[in-house]
């Protein structure tokens, strides 16, 4: 009964929807203002029906109710309570309605928060928002339905592939999609100025806000899924340049080109037509995302439809949406006013370029995700474009960037001294010297790759730290004066700091991780002694045991270093007998300075054990640098001069003036 | 006129890359066949060295006389893993040969990987710099062939075998080809 209460709901929302796209957008253009008030309840309306489907979803998930297909296919009555609920994301049906629920809660945001809006835009960004919804309704009512019914009903469901039932990636895809879902509103708002015909700084303080949400929830989200790739996989790899990380990847980048230009757009009313075309781009990446994973035509571990039908379906939304979107760009962009003129050298003039390094850098991952297809469709040649392409080609593009990233936030706006920042920055130029020369040294001057890679993330740390004495004049000014200027920085400056500072700590993770990362794969019997490096493990014991839905061979590592004792391991291995899977649990002791990482392998004939030491130099610098971005995106967010809105022009400003100056 | 041109560039360079998309799965009908164009011709001849000592690599000779699955796989690789349990299953419930070619791996990564998940093929053959994955087509592991007796290419499948696939598309297939050498 329930089931079909969702059932109904979501085709109901599917029906608000087509009105919430005709009405207001059809108000907008008449100026009328009673059409045009239809759209706020009508997005409100919308949310309401799409969480009441979703609440269905996950009452049929959490009561175990198998005469629901999706559940019979997806859940198991011993799965645990988190791997129920993260299952009703976990499969193709049901991350679709949570994507619909996540767009519609956008829209709905919109319409409650939207006030200060004027009525048309907000008319016509409401009816976008739900132009994207109904389309991906009809996808999920059509090929997708998530409540499809069995008769009879199974005993027991196949339970959720192994793999997937873990807490990092419970909360990845509500995170990604988050992410993802987000920058429609920043495509809603960009298709409604082009509507409009106007772009101003006031267009610009709505976007930012959500599009900043939108890329804090994506970088956290990509983490995630890095994070349970390094520990579940259980090779200790974190990144893969595998094309579901690279769908995902792209919108980061186009998103964090998107969240600079738009700086640009409110503070100095320029690079108007760029801001809406990378809305546009960073948008369709994300709908690309979805196409991706979901096509079948790129395949991966999280790849969990494989449909062409759908794939179809997910391909016609995007070229309409994309077509649409640029044909509507191509069309009327060329009308929108230029706005504030700057020189080549001013903060205007580092953000151009740190735009343009990240679309080059976007297109270089786009290509080698891409380009095997694209060879395929030509020529038919067949090519595969793994880590050493990407290492060769996206590593490069992005060095300029990070010498830019300390010398931008010092230039003024609208024309500025290259000299003068320059000069600026001879500290954190000597501590970049002293910090490659000291690795070079260390390194008997062997790979030139470590010593670059923390020479930049030196040189980036220093311009961070550059750019913050510069704002607080400290040593220029007492040292009370300097700190309470830094207490009294706005959020966005500390967003800024923090997350150029994530950037530098993440490079010294990956530099460490991948130049000085050591192995060891022996076999072992139990009170067999393994060496690597300062490390000593003593393989006690092998036990077996059983798990709510699986089986367990669980080690215990006595762990010494240097001679001193230092931890005890429990790496595990798993067998899901529903899915006939094995997994591998592995057991990771983490510092500052690195990770061991221990995972173990079946027993052998012979009575051992294989077991597979790696000693990870600085990986949980990876994790810190992208938190401390995620951080800095949601201090940014608490700018109280994000929250406040642009200041509207109230038609009585001119008078406001006069008072004050007859008040002197 | 050239600002206007300009603006046309983004829907201009979007209309190329969407008929690079669009072309090839319209004009085969299933995008999840990549369309091979090894498809019923003869398995490359590359002669692939073994890499365990006491199975067999794979030569050309290897590929002929029965129906058989070959399988691109690599211990890097996450869908080969995810895939594993079904050869395993393969091999222990039917008669089908599966040659395994191992890809672009290191060797004790490989046998690491081989011991920990088991080994369900009768012969495994190294391709350690990729080339004879280039003259298959392979697009990127895991990759699962169906040769025919006289070494012809007749299915491919792209991604990890899924038990779906292997019911309704894989096996009938091989039946059909056993039954048409008679």
């Amino acid at each position: 009964m329930i089931a079909e209460i969702g059932h109904y709901a979501l085709v109901l929302a599917f029906f608000v929807a087509i009105a919430q796209v005709v009405v207001p957008l059809y108000g907008a253009a008449r100026r009328d203002t009673a059409l045009m008030g239809f759209a706020a309840p009508a997005a409100s309306a919308q949310f309401l029906c799409i969480a009441i489907a979703f609440g269905a979803l996950m009452h049929a998930y959490i009561t175990s109710d198998f005469s629901v297909a999706n559940v019979a296919q997806n859940s198991h009555s011993l799965k645990p309570l988190l791997y129920k609920i993260s299952g009703v994301w976990g499969n193709h049906e049901g991350s679709m309605v949570f994507w619909v629920l996540i767009l519609a809660l956008f829209g709905f945001a919109v319409a409650a928060f939207g006030r200060q809006l004027p009525d048309s835009l907000k008319a016509r960004v409401i009816s976008i928002q739900g132009l994207i919804g109904l389309a991906f309704l009809a996808f999920i009512l059509l090929t997708s339905n998530p409540f499809e019914r069995l008769d009879p009903a199974p005993l027991d469901g196949r339970d959720l592939n192994p793999l997937l039932q873990d807490p990092g990636l419970a909360f990845h895809p509500p995170m990604l999609y988050i992410g993802y879902v987000g920058f429609s509103l920043a495509f809603s708002f960009a298709m409604a100025a082009l509507i409009e015909g106007r772009v101003d700084p006031a267009w610009a303080r709505w976007v930012r806000p959500w599009t900043l949400a939108a890329w804090t929830f994506l970088t956290a989200g990509i983490t995630l899924g890095s994070w349970w790739a390094y520990y579940e996989l259980g090779w200790g790899g974190w990144w893969f340049w595998d094309p579901v990380e690279n769908a995902s990847f792209m919108p980061w980048l186009a998103g964090t080109a998107l969240l600079h230009s738009a700086i640009v757009v409110e503070k100095r009313d320029a690079l108007k037509a760029w801001t809406i075309l990378l809305a546009i781009i960073t948008f369709s990446l994300s709908l690309m995302g979805t196409f991706l994973v979901r096509s079948g035509i790129l395949t991966s571990v999280h790849a969990f439809a494989v449909d062409p039908e759908r794939g179809l379906f997910i391909l016609g939304i995007l070229i309409v949406a994309v077509g649409g979107s640029l044909t509507l760009f191509a069309v009327r962009a060329p009308a929108l006013k230029a706005g504030g003129l700057f020189a080549p050298v001013s903060r205007e003039g580092g953000l151009v370029l740190n735009n343009l390094i990240l679309s080059v850098a976007t297109v270089t991952v786009f290509i080698g995700t891409l380009y095997p297809l694209f060879l395929d469709a030509m020529t038919g040649d067949k090519v595969s474009v793994g880590a050493p392409f990407f290492n060769a080609t996206f590593v490069p593009v992005m060095i300029p960037l990070l010498v830019l990233l300390a010398i931008g936030p010092l230039l003024p706006w609208k024309r500025g001294n290259l000299r003068a920042a320059v000069e600026k920055l001879w500290v954190s130029a000597l501590f970049t010297v002293v910090v490659a020369g000291g690795i070079l040294v260390l390194e008997k001057g062997a790979p030139l790759a470590p010593v670059l890679g923390f020479g930049f993330a030196a040189w980036v740390a220093g311009g961070v730290v550059t750019e913050l004495t510069e704002r607080i004049r400290l040593f220029r000014i007492p040292l009370g004066d300097s700190l309470r200027r830094l207490f009294n920085l706005p959020g966005a400056a500390y967003g800024m700091s923090l997350a150029h500072l994530g950037m530098a700590v993440f490079i010294c993770g990956a530099t460490g991780e991948m130049n000085w990362t050591r192995e060891l794969v022996a076999t072992a019997r139990a009170g067999d002694t393994l060496t690597l490096g300062q490390y000593e493990l003593v393989l006690e014991k092998v036990e077996r045991s059983q798990g709510p839905n699986y089986f367990r061979d669980m080690a215990t590592l006595n762990v010494s270093k240097d001679g001193v004792p230092y931890a005890t391991l429990h790496p595990e291995r798993r067998l899901y007998p529903v899915q006939q899977m094995p997994t591998t649990e592995a057991a990771i002791r983490s510092g500052i300075s690195g990770d061991l990482y221990v995972a173990i392998g079946e027993g052998s004939d012979l009575g051992g054990y294989i077991v597979r030491v790696w000693v990870k130099p600085l990986v949980p610098w990876i994790w810190a640098g992208a938190m401390m971005m995620v951080l800095g995106g949601l201090f940014s967010l608490s700018d109280r001069r994000l929250r406040i809105g642009a200041p509207k022009r109230s038609r009585r400003r001119p008078a406001a003036p006069a008072v004050t100056e007859a008040g002197d | 006129m050239l600002n206007r041109l300009l603006f046309l560039l983004p829907l201009l360079i979007f209309a190329v890359i969407a008929g690079y998309f669009t072309v090839p799965i319209l004009t085969k009908k299933d995008p999840h066949l990549l369309p091979s164009v090894m498809i019923d011709k003869p398995a490359p001849p590359h002669d692939l060295g073994p890499l365990l000592e006491d199975k067999p690599g794979v030569g050309p000779e290897a590929l002929r006389g029965e129906v058989k699955l070959v399988n691109f796989f690599a211990s890097w690789c996450g869908p080969c893993r995810v895939e594993h349990p079904i050869l395993m299953r393969l091999a222990a419930e039917t008669d089908l040969p599966l040659v395994g070619i191992n890809y672009k791996d290191q060797r004790d990564a490989a046998l690491v990987w081989l011991r920990e998940l088991g080994d369900p093929f009768g012969r495994i053959g190294v391709d350690g710099d990729g080339r004879a994955a280039i003259d298959w087509g392979v697009y990127g592991v895991p990759e699962t062939y169906v040769v025919d007796a006289s070494g012809h290419i007749r299915y491919r499948h792209v991604g990890p075998l899924t038990a779906q696939a292997l019911k309704e598309t894989i096996l009938p297939m091989v039946e059909q080809l056993k039954a048409a050498k008679g």
